[in-house]
């Protein structure tokens, strides 16, 4: 057995039997509910009233329980495995699945526009979702060599490498969704050390764009202005601000530059109000241009490089402000800019773009507090949730399960991602640390997007719900994924003991 | 410092992240399912197809039980908008039977929601409605390729015999106003528009049922919801037993023909009202299926009026038909007794005003006075009572009781019928007077009323009613020609005795009076061998020729039928009136015509008055 070698050094661990010990049941217990409930759901969704035939094999419930039990099986599989052979095989394993996301767009077949799939017979695979598992080790190997550091920038420039690389190969399989999974990745690379300044950087762009085209054609009264424009404008000059604060502690003038520029804007208004009508987000654009002068006046003074950065990042949000409209008219196909415009509220043609998430919250707003029961729901039964055991399979759970159903589900993948939290912080090696990261990660996002679409809060970006969702590919992707990290784990608890 | 420490915190950050994002999608959770029953009732809207069951409407029988309304199956095609897409058109509109340019004419009027309200592109509109189920085959077999056309099944009224029109009615689609009054209609339902088809609609419609089909997103249909636990099935209507006399009416109607004019018959021992023929009149069918619009057009547009029910909206001067009531009113008044006999020199004559009459004996009695109909009597005895200054202050005073006997005889308000539209007549009372007058006027400006000419004015349902009420004695019920409702009630209302202000022991006087104008006055040709008929004629004067008027109940003493008659511009009471009126009394009471009855028969219904260019 696959302790044996390690348990050496630890004579009383041979009198206890099994590897059961040292696996995590926390997370093997919250897998099993979560598969469990996943497979309820996946029940309702795809039976009609009346029929309960859910072990028949025809049936996707059928299909779906098998998939549950190699998943259960390969999930076994794993915990017998020498953990030293993931670190082993990482590379070899990264470079071919590479080579097999590269060649894959060429032998796969047309599926509903997606070039993901490879037929197998009677199933068919997508090996994007193995990709993760495989690209996360990859991460983990390169981050445990010794000496490397994400504050590096070669280093840091490695680690993207490996992300970035599936990322577009899987873009070029027309799977955006799935791309964009790998963006999750980022806040393993924020534990491990790269720049919070990255990672405000990208949610202020969001806020930017979504403020931004969300109001981008409702006027603020009394002024030519757009109410998205000078919106974003301001929170710019927040952000500033506050930048200069945190990353140039010793600088003077950082208030009176604060305050002065809110009370240029609220004076603007006033004129266009009383006197004038005017647009006042050309005064807002011109307060900027002098506060970045400013910075660069001090910067080029003082020797600081903080202050050129904060300037690039205020010339930079003016700009993504006035670039993103554009973009979104010009530069996205159709059914992104219209899957975009119905999140934001700017479309609501609920028999267009907006129709499956308009089904959707119906679905879930029509469970009520304790649901319409097991195999009740109208919505999902008579086919209105498109992608419902998919996709939407959350519909399912907030329509017959009700409000204690779908937060209990989402409960659940808390306490799953707390607990790889936990487990991943107790890591003795890198390696398990940024494994266990990269793990929770994409378990986060997916639940995040997911969840979020279903509700009609995230764009309807087409990954599946982990565990949920039917399909052997991602159940499979998803166990491999977690229980590798288990594995690690089991091993590692190992080795801290005296 | 080695990554592992140095950023331990922000395993924090990380499980902050995670932790608001689960908060903020529980919050939403809770605004979606918790907060809001639009979702639900959205969800519902989707999948629950509430199937209407049309009930039958109440079928209506005349007083033997003969069936004179009942129902046939018609066809309505129905669309959903939102599913009719990429049909065949020309195939669609040739099996259908309409022209392309009808096809989008109406599509663009049912979308139109001013036109039809309430409407939704996700429910059945109707299409075409009323389509015979011989029509209707052919496209029942093509209906599976045209997608989002549906069919409803209805039925529609059928008519058995061509008689009857004013008094049954007829159906027609509800207007916005009649949803909006009753909930209970949707767009494209039918209601009763006349007749007792309107003012029973609320027996004869039934329930609607209601059946719960679930619905899937091609709008196919899967099965009952809960297996038909909240399906409610149909309630049909009740069926009505009218008073009508089916051999009766059509007696009324033939005898009518080519003629304006009324006549009704009552039994006065309940008020049923036995037979009630308007003219002209129309074939109830016309009135149905999908041309009902324009048939109700055209005969809205006829000058002859033929959808007045003249029984009990035309108002006519009552003519010498009225005098009874004046005889009753100087008994109970202590005006004149019996014996009190005035004088007629070819009428009445006082102070330069005359009032004509036709040459009998003089001078006379009440009885005898009732029955030559004179003139000159009932002018005295209308001019005694407004001057008796002993029994009443002024003339405003005695008019005041005048009035007050002839509304408790029925008159000047509706008698309140169960047919809509009845019209109230005219009695004028003392303000009437001072208005027009000034407050100067006397017995003698006001002469007229006391021979039904002048202001007053009647139906001839309230001179059969008048009929009735003499027959009895002093006491009527108010006319009604619904006898009963199965499984149902009538109002009480018809089942109240109403009693005039008038002893019964006068009434004998005018039941004399009545039988006298039968054996030996006016009313000659009313004395039928064997029947024991009274009977008073009308002959009323107007701007152009005088109407025809008769009034007469039989037997004398146990009295089964009282009957009007008003032919317009018929001439004397006698031309008309009596013959017709006699007529309709030896049908009801022998059930058949005698051979030379029948011969009568029918040179009346062949007797045809000409009108010229009639106005109303």
């Amino acid at each position: 057995m696959s302790y044996n070698a390690s348990s050496i050094s630890n004579p009383n661990r041979k009198r206890k039997s099994g590897f059961t010990f040292s696996a995590d049941w926390i997370v093997i217990v919250l897998f099993v509910a979560l598969l469990f409930l996943g497979w309820l759901s996946v029940c309702g969704a795809t039976h009609e009233f009346g029929d309960t035939n859910f072990l028949d094999w025809s049936s996707r419930s059928g299909k779906q329980l098998v998939w549950m039990l190699c998943a259960c099986g390969l999930g076994l599989c794993i915990l017998l495995i020498d953990d030293k052979f993931f670190d082993m095989l990482a590379m070899p394993a990264y470079v071919g699945m590479m080579l097999l996301l590269l060649i894959t767009p060429f032998i796969a077949s047309n599926h509903k526009g997606s070039y993901s799939w490879i037929d197998l017979g009677a199933v068919s695979l997508q090996p994007a979702e193995f990709a993760k598992c495989i690209t996360a080790l990859a991460v983990a190997k390169v981050c445990n060599q010794y000496g490397f550091s994400l504050e590096k920038r070669s280093d840091f420039l490695k680690a993207l490498a490996i992300v970035v690389l599936p990322m577009l190969l899987i873009v070029m399989q027309r799977e955006t969704g799935s791309a964009l999974v790998y963006l999750a990745l980022f806040l393993m690379f924020y534990r491990e050390g790269m720049p919070g300044s990255i990672l405000f950087t990208a949610v202020a762009a969001v806020v930017y764009f979504v403020v931004g085209i969300r109001f981008a054609h409702d006027p603020l009264p009394s002024t030519l202005s757009m109410i998205g424009e000078v919106s974003v404008l301001s929170i710019i000059w927040i952000f500033v601000v506050g930048m200069l604060r945190v990353y140039c502690p010793k600088d003077e003038l950082t208030w009176s530059i604060g305050i002065g520029g809110l009370i240029a804007m609220a004076a603007a208004y006033a004129v266009s109000a009383y006197i004038i009508p005017f647009d006042i987000a050309w005064l807002q654009v011109g307060v900027i241009v002098v506060l970045v002068g400013y910075l660069i006046w001090k910067g080029l003074g003082d020797r600081i490089n903080n202050y050129f950065y904060i300037a690039i990042f205020a010339i930079g949000s003016v700009v993504f402000l006035y670039i993103s409209d554009y973009a979104l008219n010009h530069v996205l196909d159709t059914h992104q800019t219209e899957r975009i415009n119905v999140l934001l509220g700017v479309d609501t043609n609920v028999t267009g773009a907006g129709y499956n998430v308009n089904q959707s919250k119906i679905a879930i707003g029509s469970g009520g507090l304790s649901g319409k029961g097991f195999m009740n729901g109208t919505q999902t039964k008579l086919k209105y949730v498109p992608e419902q055991d998919t996709d939407f399979i959350f519909c399912t759970v907030g329509e017959e399960q009700g409000f204690f159903g779908s937060t209990l589900v989402l409960l659940l993948f808390l306490a799953l991602i707390l607990r790889l939290i936990y487990l991943s912080e107790r890591q003795t090696t890198t390696f398990g640390r940024v494994y266990g990261y990269c793990v929770l990660s994409i378990l986060l996002f997916h639940v995040f997007i997911n969840i979020g679409m279903v509700i009609g809060l995230t764009p309807v970006i087409g990954i599946p719900l982990p565990f949920f969702s039917y399909g052997g590919s991602s159940l499979w992707g998803f166990t491999l994924l977690l229980f590798i990290f288990l594995r690690i784990n089991a091993s590692d608890k190992r080795r801290l003991r005296p | 410092m080695k990554p592992s420490v140095q950023f331990k915190n922000r395993k924090y950050v990380i499980a902050g992240i995670a932790i608001a994002i689960v908060l903020i999608y529980m919050a939403r959770l809770f605004m979606l399912q918790l907060m809001s029953d639009d979702y639900k009732k959205n969800a519902d809207s989707n999948a629950f197809r509430k199937d209407i069951q049309y009930p039958a409407r109440g079928l209506i029988t005349d007083r033997k039980g003969r069936l004179l309304v009942f129902n046939e199956p018609s066809y309505n095609i129905m669309v959903t908008m939102n599913d009719q897409l990429g049909i065949d058109t020309l195939d669609f509109c040739q099996t259908v039977g309409i022209s392309k340019e009808e096809y989008i004419a109406r599509m663009a009027e049912i979308k139109d929601s001013k036109k039809n309200y309430g409407y939704s592109r996700y429910t059945p509109q109707l299409f075409m409605s009323q389509i015979p189920a011989e029509e209707f085959s052919l496209f029942r077999e093509k209906l599976f390729r045209f997608k989002g056309f549906s069919v409803e099944k209805r039925t529609v009224r059928r008519y058995e015999a061509q008689s009857c029109a004013h008094l049954l009615g007829d159906v027609g689609e509800v207007n916005r106003r009649d949803i909006e009054e009753d909930d209970y209609y949707r767009s494209g339902d039918y209601i009763g528009k006349l007749g007792v088809e309107r003012s029973y609609e609320k027996e004869l419609r039934g329930e609607k049922g209601m059946h719960i089909l679930l619905r899937d997103v091609r709008g196919r249909t899967q099965g009952k919801y809960m297996d038909g636990k909240y399906d409610k099935d149909p309630v049909p209507g009740k069926n009505l037993t009218l008073g009508i006399d089916l051999e009766l009416q059509q007696l009324a109607e033939r005898l009518l023909e080519g003629k304006l004019g009324a006549i009704v018959a009552i039994e006065p021992a309940t008020g049923e009202v036995l037979c009630m023929a308007s003219s002209p009149t129309y074939d109830p069918k016309m009135m149905t299926g999908r041309d009902r619009g324009k048939m109700h057009q055209a005969l809205s547009n006829d000058p002859m009026k033929p959808l007045l029910n003249r029984a009990i909206m035309g108002t006519y001067p009552p003519g010498s038909t009225f005098k009874p009531t004046q005889g009753l009113i100087g008994l109970q008044e202590g005006i004149i007794n019996p014996g009190t006999t005035f004088g007629c020199s070819h009428g009445f004559n006082f102070k330069g005003l005359h009032v004509g009459c036709h040459g009998h004996a003089s001078p006379i009695a009440l009885v005898p006075a009732l029955g030559t109909s004179c003139n000159a009597y009932f002018c005295w005895n209308l001019y005694r009572m407004f001057s008796n200054r002993s029994l009443y202050k002024n003339n405003q005073q005695a008019m005041t009781r005048w009035k007050d006997h002839l509304v408790a005889m029925g008159y000047g308000y509706k008698l309140g019928i169960d047919l809509p539209g009845e019209k109230r007549g005219m009695i004028p009372n003392a303000d009437y007077y001072d208005k027009a007058y000034k407050k100067s006027w006397n017995a003698l400006t006001v002469i007229s009323i006391s021979i039904g000419q002048g202001e007053v004015t009647a139906t001839p349902l309230q001179i059969a009613n008048l009929a009735a009420t003499i027959a009895n004695r002093g006491h009527y019920y108010i006319p009604h020609v619904v006898q009963s409702i199965k499984g149902g009630q009538i109002d009480p209302m018809y089942k109240e005795q109403k009693r005039t202000l008038v002893d019964r022991r006068y009434y004998q006087y005018i039941v004399d009076g009545m039988r006298r104008a039968v054996t030996h006055g006016t009313c000659k040709g009313a004395n039928i061998p064997g029947l024991e008929v009274c009977g008073k004629t009308g002959t009323a004067q107007n701007r152009g020729h005088d109407h025809s008027a008769f009034m007469g109940f039989a037997p004398m003493n146990d009295p089964k039928i009282a009957v009007a008659v008003y032919i317009e511009n018929g001439g004397f009471g006698a031309d008309f009136g009596v013959p017709l009126g006699a007529l309709i009394i030896e049908q009801y009471l022998n059930g058949k015509l005698s051979g030379a009855s029948e011969a009568k028969a029918s040179k009346f219904q062949s007797r045809h008055i000409r009108y010229g260019d009639y106005k109303r």
